[in-house]
């Protein structure tokens, strides 16, 4: 038999953590495009295969169906509609948001990825799966060429 | 690219893109930090060789079949897949089974005087047997492999409970 | 072992790598990509062709991304497909192909894809870093250890029992990184490098000096496995893979024989079984071990019996393991001249082997006429090996 340790204190144990400084993620080759393009002259692109008619937003070197080299990037606009949303009242530290965030999968048009943002400007309430909505971007000085150059999305007026 | 076929052969005109340090900044990226924080169980075994450093000594965990001492101890006999049965203290002292004379830390950064570092085989242990450890006392070219060394304690009251209550094993006077 | 139950032959008909290099731009989802494409295109097939993807990646804490087989798979081409994941550190560059093998061999799929993937550049401020995290956190992490600390005290073990010579250990730095110069995708490429340089290099933890080590490298690989039943259809040059092995020693590597590696023993014996092999230093004609440090090439060549203890050192003072000599080993450049993206070695590892068999390595093509080789891998804590016998017919 295995001799059982009674004591709870006997059990040790030993504290640490991670200790990577920090990671460095690079937005890689299509990344580069999209961020600059945000980033730059405002624009969200994206790239299309042809074969699979499927556009992917944000945009990738590849099609991950067929495999194809995508290299065209286009314009997508700044208007799309929401595919999803949640409306959050904890955050990922479980601290209380108050008031809750909304957070949506946006579609910039069929057959598109939708891409994962914010809203804001709208009441939890009216919120519905095909809601049109609009980007609203930072002003061009304040923007650094990340995903939160975009501020947060809100609904078309009229 | 014909010409760089002649001068390689396959892979053909490998893709990637190399990135220079000087680039890191230019480049679309984000910076992020973990801060995941860990409290790694030591185990029953673990434990009580723990706390038997606190006092000052070694202990061991003997399986009863193959009547090796295991040091580390541990509470089940890896070969003979049965438990160990029979808590064994051993002298602490060992021989050098191998080591290193080390000029980066962790994190590789340049140090001055070199880290010595190695495996203490213990005595008492079936061969190979033993724990990583620091050298002290001697000179990075005495190191030698099969070298007697014993352990430093620090002083009682300083221990916690830890394998740095070992400071560091030094040559064993005869 | 009951080889009776293997129901198919499985080939080799592509391979693909990227460039390896301290740091790539792409993302790693984008490496993966990169290197599949190419394997699919050597092999003249379509992500539509392949049945299973396998991918194999080495520890999370590298790219800093969780389950990262996951994320790695778009890149791939795992979407929609049976997708496996596998892991088992350095030792992945052949365990993944392994793995992929058995896919084949079991009957169950005809066409599989095998891709390696590692972006060492995203923990900062060193891989160092993330390395520290696969020490035993209770009895090694205190001492603030550096994983080449463990790769040093395992080289002093060698040398002493074996009674090797650390210039004949440097000489193989001083040739690999020469092969390395007929290898597009090299890192560490550098045709006058001398025994003197590596003599002369920084210490790091001696008996390591800087030049003794790999480099960390982003970069990726794969290749295209296929069945007897379609490896005609799709070229003329199937190179097959008729024997495959691995095995781990125990995780307790203070309790280990460091000088010796019986497991790369254990692994060698079960592929060479596989392959039919009885004399392994008459059958095989070149070799691909594992080499992230020089003393590692040495050390693993006695473990997969091709040498005895002590002796690949002297194999590499006289010439014998140089591209054009008797018994031509890293001929692709290896880890220290390739470089050294964990899994990713699959590419000079398996791929270099394929490229060798089907003669199509170009400048880098070894001298004699080669029909039989072996590739291996090492990894986990310095403990698990991975064998692959690979042959032309």
């Amino acid at each position: 038999m295995i001799e059982r340790i009674e004591k709870a204190s006997e059990i040790r144990h030993w504290l640490g953590d991670m200790e990577a400084d920090h990671y460095y993620y690079s937005a890689g080759i299509a990344g580069e495009r999209f961020f600059v393009a945000l980033r730059d002259e405002g624009k969200i692109v994206g790239t299309h295969c042809a074969a699979c008619n499927l556009t992917y937003v944000p945009p990738r070197i590849y099609c991950e169906h067929c495999f194809a080299e995508l290299t065209e990037y286009k314009d997508m606009g700044k208007r799309g509609c929401v595919v999803a949303f949640t409306v959050a009242h904890y955050d990922k530290a479980n601290n209380r948001l108050d008031p809750p965030e909304i957070f949506a999968l946006i579609s910039f048009g069929p057959h598109t990825t939708p891409l994962l943002h914010r809203l804001s400007e709208v009441e939890s309430e009216k919120i519905c799966v095909g809601l049109e909505v609009e980007a609203v971007l930072k002003p061009k000085k304040d923007r650094e060429g990340k995903i939160t150059d975009i501020l947060y999305f809100r609904p078309v007026k009229g | 690219m014909a010409k760089k076929h002649e001068l390689f052969g396959p892979p053909l005109n490998p893709l990637g893109t190399r990135l220079e340090a000087e680039d890191m900044e230019k480049i679309a990226h984000v910076r992020a930090k973990p801060n995941a924080k860990y409290a790694w169980a030591a185990g029953a075994a673990i434990s009580r060789f723990l706390e038997e450093l606190k006092n000052g000594r070694i202990i061991g965990r003997k399986c009863a079949r193959c009547e090796r001492v295991l040091v580390p101890p541990r509470m089940f006999c890896e070969r003979c897949f049965q438990p160990t049965t029979e808590w064994v203290y051993l002298p602490g002292t060992g021989v050098v089974e191998t080591f290193s004379i080390s000029y980066i830390d962790q994190n590789a950064n340049r140090v001055k005087e070199p880290i010595l570092v190695g495996v203490v085989a213990f005595d008492g242990a079936p061969p190979h047997c033993g724990i990583m450890h620091y050298f002290g006392e001697v000179k990075p070219e005495e190191l030698k492999i099969g070298m007697p060394v014993e352990p430093v304690w620090k002083p009682a009251e300083e221990r916690v409970g830890s394998v740095l209550d070992i400071k560091y094993f030094r040559p064993r006077k005869k | 072992m009951d080889l009776k139950k293997i129901r198919k032959d499985v080939a080799v008909i592509g391979a693909g790598m990227t460039i390896f290099a301290r740091r790539l731009q792409e993302t790693g989802k984008e490496m993966s990509w990169e290197a599949a494409k190419m394997a699919l295109d050597e092999a003249g097939l379509t992500l539509k062709d392949i049945d299973a993807v396998i991918m194999g990646s080495a520890p999370d804490a590298f790219d800093g991304v969780h389950k990262k087989g996951e994320y790695l798979l778009d890149g791939a081409g795992g979407t929609n497909k049976p997708y496996m994941r596998v892991f088992i550190g350095g030792g992945t560059a052949v365990f993944a192909p392994i793995v992929g093998w058995w896919h084949v061999a079991s009957g169950m799929f005809k066409r599989v894809l095998v891709v390696c993937e590692e972006k060492m550049s995203s923990v900062q401020p060193h891989a160092q870093s993330a390395f520290g995290h696969i020490w035993d956190p209770i009895l090694d992490r205190p001492l603030k250890p550096n994983l080449v600390w463990i790769f040093s005290m395992e080289m002093q073990r060698y040398m002493h029992k074996y009674n090797v010579r650390y210039e004949d250990i440097a000489l193989v730095a001083v040739k690999n990184k020469r092969n390395a110069v007929g290898h597009p995708c090299a890192q560490l490429a550098d045709p006058n490098i001398t025994l003197e340089d590596v003599l002369n290099s920084e210490p790091m933890a001696l008996p390591v000096r800087r030049l003794d080590i790999s480099p960390p490298s982003d970069g990726a690989a794969a290749i295209v496995l296929v069945s007897e039943d379609v490896a005609y259809e799709h070229t003329d040059t199937p190179v097959w893979i008729d024997g495959v092995g691995w095995c781990i020693d125990t995780t307790m590597w203070t309790n280990r024989d460091l000088a010796f590696p019986k497991f790369v023993a254990r692994a060698a014996k079960m592929a060479y079984e596989m392959a039919g092999i009885k004399n392994p230093r008459k059958e095989i004609d070149l070799a691909e071990p594992y080499d992230p440090f020089d003393y590692k090439e040495l050390q693993h060549l006695e473990g997969l019996l091709l040498a005895d203890p002590g002796e690949a050192a002297i194999m590499t003072r006289e010439g014998k393991t140089q591209r054009d000599g008797e018994f031509p080993v890293c001929p692709s450049g290896g880890l220290l001249g390739v470089g050294n993206p964990i899994a990713a070695a699959l590419g000079i590892k398996i791929g270099e082997l394929y490229w060798q068999l089907a003669g199509k390595a170009g400048p880098r093509q070894v001298k004699k006429d080669v029909r039989t080789g072996v590739a291996q891998a090492w990894g986990d804590l310095m403990q698990v090996a991975s064998v692959v016998v690979m042959r032309r017919r």
